[in-house]
C-alpha cells in the first residue's frame, strides 16, 4: 500500500515558494503515508460496525466489557477488591486478582479522557473502538521497529503490512474488545523499546521497555513469551560472543524494573519470582552479573593462564550454586512447576491427553496450514526471504528479529491464536524483505551508466538472480528485468492487500453473537437469538436466579442478561466444570439432584437443529462428557456412543437419547417440520431424524425458546410437597 | 368496595348525605337525562357521559359538579367535557374547563371535579353537557393467573347508577365489551345483554349519592401494554435538527403468565395459543422522521419496520420475543427531525418549540412520562405551557463540547394515555451567537495544536549543543 501511495504524493507540484528541500519532501512523505496508513489500520477494521452494529463480539470480550463498566461505575478501589458473586456460583470470583487489568484500565481512561474533554460517549462505543485503536498504534510502533532495525523505508512497509495482517485483524476489529487487542501494541512496544535499548545502551529506553514490559502484563498472560524471549535472545548474544555492556544495562534495568512492577498485578504477584515459568529469566540475569563480574576480574588479571583457571572455577560454581538452588526450590515448593497450559505449547500433545478443558477450545488447536496460508498470504512466502536478508545483515537488532520471528513461528504452528503473537513478527521480517528487494530493484532501473550495475547485485537474491544472466549483456535488459520484477512485486503487494480486504470483510467481522445467513432469496436473514434469550433472562427472571449453561456462554450470560451463573468462560475451576458436564449428561433425574444442589433454577442450551446452526450444544457434547468424565468416573466416553461414532438419531446409544442434553435440546422437537419434504423433527444441524421424540421433562419445564429455537431456557421445578 | 353489600352502601351513603344535604348547592341542580356509555374493548377503558342538566334553583348556576369514587380518581386518566349545541348534524361541542373542585369530600371519600358552564344556567334552563373520561388499570385480571393456551378474563367494576350529588331522573348505561364471551354480570333490573353491548337501565328518579356496583366478568384479549416509565428527551440544536430519545419499560399488566412457555406450540398454533400475549406495537411519530433506530440495553433490535408518508410516519417495532402477561421488555427508540417543523419564533422574539407531549406507541398507558426538553446551551428563562396538569422542574445537563451546560425543561406526568398526545410549548430565549461557540472552540483547539507542532518543529530544545 504504501508503494503505492508514494509516487501519487511525490507528483504533486509544488509551487515554487514552497518549494522543499529532497530530505524534507521524503519526511512529508513519509509523514503523510504513516498517517493514511494509520489511518487505514483504523478504518479497515470497522467492517463489523457497518455490516452489524457497534458492539462487543465473542465471549471473552463481554467479561471485559462488564467489568469496564463495573470499573467506570464504581471507581477503581472498588473494581479492584470486586468479589464477584455472579459467577461461578456458589464459589464466587475474586475479580481483582484474578484478570489482567490493563485493557479495563485503558478503556476506562480513555473513556475520562473522552470526558474531561467534552465528548460524552458511552463507555461501549470506547469498548468497541479500543481494539482498532491500538492497532493504529501497532503501526506506529512496527514503523520505529522496523527503522530501528533496518531502515525506515522497511518501517514504512512493515506499517502498511501490519495494518491489515488478517493474523492480526482477526483479533482487532471494533467489537472484539479482548486483552490481545491492547497486547500486541505493548509486546511490540516492548520487544521494540528493549531494542532500541540493546542497540543504545542507554538507561532511558530500558526503562522504557520496563514499562511497556509493565502494561503488557497488565494487559495479557501472554507476557510470558516476552520474559522468556528476552533471556533466551540474551543467552543467544551470550553464546554468540555479543555480550557488550549496553545488553547489560539493558537486560538488568529491563529484567529488575520489569519484575519490580509485574509483581504489582495481583493475578501474576509472586509467581513472577516463584514460578517455573519465569525461571529462565532470572537465570539468565545472574548469568549476566557472572559474566559482567568475569569480564571484570579479566580486566583486572593480566595473567591469562591465571583467568582460565578461575573461570573454571567459578563457571562450575556458579552453575552448581544454580542447580542446588533451583533443586531447592523446586523441592520445597517454593518455585512452582511449569503449569498445563505452558506444557501444552512445548508439547502440542499435551492437553489432548491431561487437559481436556483447554483441549477443548477450538483456538487451542494446532494451526491448519491453510489457516497460516489464509492469516499470512503472501506474507507466508516473504518471511523466509526476510530471514534470508537478516542474516545478511547481522547486527544484535536482527538477531532479536530473527529469534522473535521463529518462536513465534513455532508456537503459532502448536496453537491457533497464537497466529497473533507471530504476526507482528513476519510482518517486520516480510517488510524487510519488500523493502530491501524494492530498493534494489529501483537502484536498478534508476540506474543511468553501467557503473552501477556492480552496485545493484550486491543485495536481493532476486535482483542477483535477475542480472546474474544479463551482466554480460546490454544494460537495458537488465533494467527491463527489474522493472518487471518490481511490477511483479506489486502485483503481489496487490494482492496481498485484496486478500486482507476480502478476509476482513468476510470472515474477521461477523460478532459471532448475532448469526447472519442468506436466505431463499439471497437477502441477509439476522438470526438475533442468543440476545432474545439472554435479555428475556435479564427482564423476566428473578433477579438472583442461578443459570445453568454450558461454561461457553457464561460471560455472555453474566453480561447481558445479568444472571448469576454456575461457570463461565474463566475456567479456573475444573471441578465446577465437571459438575456441570455431569449434569448434563445424567439421566434427568440424577441431574436434578446435582443442580438442586447447586441451586440451579434455569438451564440454558444451544440448539442449532432448527436452523442449522452447527456449533450448539449437542455438537459440543463430547467434550462435556469428557470433562465430566475426567473428574466423575460414571460418565464414560463409550455410553454415548456407538460403535465409535457419535450420532443422534435412531441408532444412538441409549444413554445419549435420554440425557439431559439430549432432552433439554429436543424437547418437543419431533413435532416440528423443520424442513420441506423431510419427517417432522429432522435436525438440520446433524442432518438426521432425532432418535428419540417423545420426550418427557419431569423435573424441568420449558421456560422460553427463542424465535429460532436457538436457545433454550428451562425452569427447575421446585421440589414436590412430600405429603 | 365492592364487597359491601349493596343495600348497605346505598344507606350509607343517604346517612352521610343527610349531613350535607341542605348545605349543598346541588339542590338546585337535576340531572334529567344521563345516558353512560362505557367502552371496555381495550385496556383504557372511555367513558362517553351525556348529561341534561336543569337549574331548578332561583339563582343562576354557573357550575356542574362531577363525582367519581375513590378508586375511579386514582385510575383517572383524563377528563374532558363539553356543552353541545345544535340538533344532530349541526352539533358542535364547545369545551368546558373541568377543574378538581376544591370541596371537602363527599360521603365515603367521594372526589369533586366541577365544569365551569360557559354562561350560568339560570333559573329553568337545561343544557347538555358531554363528558369524556379515561380510565386506567381498571379491569382486573381474574384468574390472576392463565397458561399459555388460556384466555384473559378480566373484572370490571362501576356503579349502574351514576353517582351523582344530583337528583337524576333517568338513566341509563351501555357498557361494550370486546367480544360476546361474558362470564357474568350483575344484574341491577332492567339489565339486557345484546351481542357486545350490556345495557343497564333505564333507571328513573335516583336521589343524589345513588350507588349499585354492578361486576361484570368478561374476556377481553387486547394487548394490556403497560409503559410503566417513559422518558423522552427532545433535543434542540439550533444547527436544523431535533433529536428524539425515548426510553421505555413496558410490561405486560395483564394476567400473569403462568408455567410453561412452548415455543412450538406458539409457533404452530398462532391464534390458538398466547392470544392475550402481543409482539408487535406501533409507534406514531412525526412525518419528515430520519435516523431512526430502536435498541435496548444489549444492542440493536433487528425487528422494526419504518413507514413515511408525507403526513405521518409508523414505526411497527417488536419487543425481542413476544410479551406475555407480566413480562416486561425495555427498549429505546430514536430519531431525528428537521428543526423547522417544531421550532418557531414568537412575535416577541423567543423561541418557542411546539411538541406533541404523550407517548407515540398507539394504545397503550404510561404511569409515569417524563418529558425533557433539553434547550441549546445558552438559552435564558425557559417557559412551558402544556394543557394539563404538570410537574415542573429544571435541570442542567452536558452534551458534546457544552462548557456550561444545557438547560433541561423537565416535564412529569403520572397515568398518561394516547389522548394526551397534544401539543405543548416551550418558550425560551436565545442568542444565535451561542451557535458559534462550539464550532469556533473547535477551530481554536485544532489551530492550537497545529502552532504547537509548528513551534515543536522549530525549537531545540536539547540541552547540549
Amino acid at each position: 500500500m504504501a508503494q503505492d501511495l508514494k509516487p501519487s504524493i511525490s507528483s504533486f507540484s509544488l509551487p515554487k515558494t514552497l518549494k522543499l528541500k529532497t530530505k524534507q519532501q521524503e519526511l512529508l512523505i513519509r509523514v503523510a503515508t504513516l498517517a493514511l496508513i494509520y489511518v487505514l489500520a483504523f478504518i479497515t477494521r470497522l467492517f463489523s460496525v457497518l455490516r452489524y452494529e457497534s458492539m462487543i463480539h465473542e465471549f471473552d470480550p463481554y467479561f471485559n466489557y462488564r467489568t469496564t463498566l463495573f470499573l467506570t461505575r464504581n471507581g477503581f478501589a472498588e473494581f479492584w477488591n470486586w468479589f464477584d458473586s455472579e459467577s461461578w456460583y456458589p464459589l464466587g470470583r475474586i475479580i481483582g486478582g484474578t484478570l489482567y487489568p490493563g485493557l479495563m484500565l485503558t478503556a476506562a481512561a480513555i473513556h475520562s479522557l473522552l470526558r474531561f474533554l467534552r465528548l460524552f460517549v458511552h463507555i461501549r462505543e470506547v469498548c468497541v473502538l479500543t481494539a482498532p485503536f491500538f492497532a493504529s498504534n501497532t503501526t506506529l510502533v512496527a514503523y520505529f521497529f522496523a527503522k530501528e532495525v533496518w531502515d525506515s523505508g522497511a518501517g514504512i512497509v512493515a506499517a502498511a503490512l501490519i495494518a491489515i495482517c488478517p493474523g492480526y485483524i482477526s483479533r482487532s476489529v471494533a467489537g472484539s474488545y479482548d486483552n490481545e487487542g491492547v497486547a500486541i501494541f505493548a509486546l511490540l512496544l516492548t520487544f521494540y523499546l528493549f531494542v532500541k535499548a540493546v542497540n543504545t545502551g542507554s538507561l532511558a529506553w530500558a526503562l522504557g521497555s520496563a514499562f511497556g514490559y509493565f502494561y503488557m502484563v497488565s494487559a495479557w498472560g501472554g507476557y510470558v513469551f516476552i520474559i522468556n524471549l528476552v533471556p533466551l535472545y540474551v543467552l543467544v548474544l551470550l553464546v554468540t560472543g555479543r555480550y557488550s555492556l549496553r545488553l547489560y544495562v539493558a537486560y538488568n534495568c529491563m529484567y529488575v524494573l520489569g519484575m519490580l512492577l509485574a509483581m504489582q498485578i495481583r493475578f501474576v504477584g509472586f509467581q513472577h519470582v516463584q514460578s517455573g515459568e519465569h525461571m529462565a529469566s532470572m537465570g539468565v540475569f545472574f548469568l549476566l552479573q557472572v559474566f559482567f563480574f568475569l569480564d571484570w576480574v579479566r580486566h583486572l588479571l593480566s595473567d591469562t593462564k591465571l583467568f582460565q583457571s578461575f573461570l573454571k572455577i567459578t563457571v562450575t560454581s556458579a552453575v552448581a550454586v544454580g542447580a542446588v538452588a533451583l533443586g531447592v526450590g523446586m523441592a520445597s515448593g517454593y518455585i512452582s512447576p511449569w503449569t498445563g497450559r505452558f506444557y501444552s505449547l512445548l508439547d502440542p500433545t499435551y492437553a489432548k491427553d491431561h487437559i481436556p478443558i483447554i483441549a477443548s477450545v477450538s483456538e487451542h488447536q494446532p494451526t491448519a496450514w491453510s489457516s497460516f496460508m489464509f492469516d499470512f498470504h503472501i506474507l507466508l512466502f516473504l518471511f523466509p526471504s526476510g530471514l534470508y536478508f537478516c542474516f545478511k545483515r547481522l547486527s544484535d537488532a536482527t538477531i532479536f528479529l530473527v529469534m522473535y520471528g521463529l518462536t513465534s513461528m513455532y508456537f503459532a504452528g502448536v496453537m491457533v491464536r497464537l497466529i497473533l503473537v507471530a504476526t507482528p513478527a513476519v510482518c517486520l521480517i516480510s517488510a524487510i524483505a519488500v523493502s530491501a528487494t524494492i530498493k534494489n530493484l529501483t537502484r536498478v532501473v534508476r540506474a543511468k551508466s553501467p557503473a552501477v550495475q556492480s552496485g545493484s547485485t550486491k543485495g536481493t537474491s532476486t535482483a542477483k538472480s535477475s542480472s546474474k544472466g544479463v551482466v554480460d549483456n546490454s544494460q537495458p535488459f537488465q533494467r527491463n528485468g527489474a522493472i518487471v520484477l518490481l511490477l511483479g512485486a506489486f502485483y503481489l503487494l496487490s494482492r496481498y492487500a485484496i486478500h486482507c480486504t476480502w478476509v476482513t470483510s468476510e470472515a474477521y467481522s461477523s460478532p459471532s453473537i448475532v448469526l447472519a445467513a442468506r436466505g431463499a432469496h439471497g437477502q441477509r436473514v439476522i438470526f438475533d437469538d442468543y440476545r432474545e434469550a439472554y435479555f428475556w433472562l435479564r427482564q423476566n427472571t428473578p433477579p438472583d436466579a442461578k443459570v445453568m449453561s454450558w461454561w461457553d456462554y457464561g460471560y455472555q450470560i453474566t453480561a447481558m442478561g445479568n444472571r448469576t451463573v454456575i461457570v463461565d468462560n474463566n475456567t479456573w475451576n475444573n471441578t465446577h466444570i465437571a459438575t456441570v458436564g455431569r449434569a448434563m449428561s445424567s439421566y434427568e433425574d440424577e441431574a436434578y439432584e446435582i443442580m438442586r444442589s447447586l441451586d440451579v433454577d434455569y438451564v440454558l442450551v444451544v440448539f442449532g437443529g432448527v436452523t442449522g446452526y452447527s456449533s450448539d450444544d449437542i455438537n459440543k457434547f463430547l467434550w462435556m462428557v469428557r470433562i465430566g468424565g475426567g473428574v466423575f468416573p460414571v460418565i464414560k466416553e463409550p455410553d454415548y456412543l456407538v460403535n465409535g461414532e457419535y450420532r443422534v438419531d435412531k441408532g444412538a446409544a441409549p444413554k445419549m437419547l435420554n440425557c439431559l442434553m439430549y432432552k433439554l435440546s429436543y424437547y418437543r422437537f419431533g413435532e416440528l417440520t423443520t424442513e420441506y419434504g423431510k419427517p417432522p423433527g429432522y435436525d438440520r444441524a446433524r442432518g438426521v431424524e432425532i432418535g428419540n421424540k417423545d420426550i418427557k421433562l419431569e423435573y424441568l419445564e420449558e421456560a422460553f425458546t427463542t424465535q429460532n429455537w436457538i436457545v433454550r431456557i428451562y425452569k427447575v421445578k421446585p421440589p414436590k410437597n412430600r405429603w | 368496595m365492592a364487597m359491601v353489600p349493596q343495600p348497605l352502601l346505598i344507606l350509607l351513603f343517604f346517612l352521610s348525605l343527610l349531613s350535607i344535604v341542605n348545605s349543598s348547592p346541588s339542590q338546585h341542580i337535576q340531572i334529567v337525562d344521563a345516558e353512560r356509555r362505557i367502552d371496555l374493548t381495550s385496556h383504557i377503558i372511555k367513558v362517553y357521559l351525556t348529561l341534561k342538566v336543569e337549574n331548578l334553583g332561583t339563582s343562576a348556576a354557573s357550575e356542574v359538579l362531577l363525582t367519581f369514587s375513590p378508586a375511579e380518581v386514582e385510575h383517572l386518566a383524563l377528563l374532558k367535557a363539553a356543552a353541545t349545541s345544535g340538533k344532530r348534524k349541526k352539533k358542535t361541542y364547545v369545551p368546558l374547563d373541568v377543574k378538581s373542585a376544591e370541596q371537602p369530600d363527599g360521603p365515603n371519600g367521594t372526589k369533586f371535579f366541577s365544569i365551569t358552564l360557559l354562561t350560568p344556567l339560570s333559573k329553568g334552563e337545561t343544557t347538555t353537557l358531554e363528558v369524556l373520561y379515561i380510565l386506567t388499570r381498571s379491569l382486573e385480571p381474574f384468574p390472576v393467573e392463565i397458561s399459555q393456551s388460556e384466555p384473559q378474563l378480566v373484572y370490571f367494576r362501576d356503579s349502574a347508577i351514576l353517582l351523582s350529588p344530583y337528583h337524576v331522573k333517568q338513566q341509563t348505561t351501555f357498557l361494550k365489551t370486546p367480544s360476546t364471551r361474558v362470564e357474568s354480570f350483575t344484574v341491577v333490573d332492567p339489565t339486557k345483554r345484546a351481542g357486545t353491548e350490556l345495557k343497564y337501565g333505564p333507571y328513573e328518579n335516583h336521589p343524589p349519592y345513588s350507588y349499585s356496583p354492578v361486576l361484570v366478568h368478561f374476556e377481553n384479549n387486547n394487548p394490556f401494554a403497560v409503559v410503566e416509565e417513559l422518558e423522552r428527551e427532545i433535543e434542540i440544536s439550533h444547527w436544523g435538527s431535533i433529536q428524539v430519545t425515548e426510553r421505555y419499560s413496558l410490561v405486560h399488566a395483564g394476567a400473569q403468565h403462568k408455567g410453561v412457555f412452548s415455543r412450538v406450540e406458539y409457533q404452530t398454533r398462532p391464534g390458538g395459543t398466547g392470544v392475550s400475549s402481543f409482539k408487535h406495537l406501533l409507534a406514531k411519530l412525526p412525518p419528515r422522521v430520519h435516523s431512526v433506530y430502536y435498541r435496548d440495553g444489549i444492542g440493536n433490535i433487528s425487528s422494526s419496520h419504518l413507514r413515511t408518508d408525507s403526513r405521518k410516519s409508523e414505526l411497527e417495532i417488536e419487543p425481542r420475543y413476544p410479551l406475555f402477561g407480566g413480562w416486561k421488555a425495555t427498549f429505546v427508540i430514536g430519531y431525528g427531525l428537521p428543526l423547522q417543523d417544531f421550532l418557531f419564533e414568537s412575535p416577541d422574539g423567543r423561541r418557542y418549540l411546539n411538541f406533541t407531549f404523550g407517548c407515540p406507541l398507539v394504545e397503550t398507558v404510561v404511569d409515569k412520562l417524563i418529558v425533557k426538553v433539553v434547550l441549546p446551551e445558552g438559552s435564558k428563562d425557559p417557559t412551558a405551557e402544556i394543557p394539563f396538569e404538570v410537574k415542573q422542574h429544571l435541570e442542567i445537563k452536558y452534551s458534546y463540547l457544552d462548557v456550561v451546560g444545557r438547560t433541561v425543561v423537565v416535564l412529569e406526568k403520572r397515568n398518561v394515555v394516547p389522548e394526551h398526545n397534544t401539543r405543548f410549548q416551550v418558550y425560551y430565549g436565545f442568542n444565535p451567537i451561542f451557535m458559534l461557540a462550539e464550532p469556533l472552540m473547535l477551530v481554536s483547539a485544532f489551530f492550537l495544536l497545529f502552532v504547537t507542532s509548528v513551534a515543536y518543529l522549530h525549537i531545540d530544545l536539547s540541552i547540549r549543543k
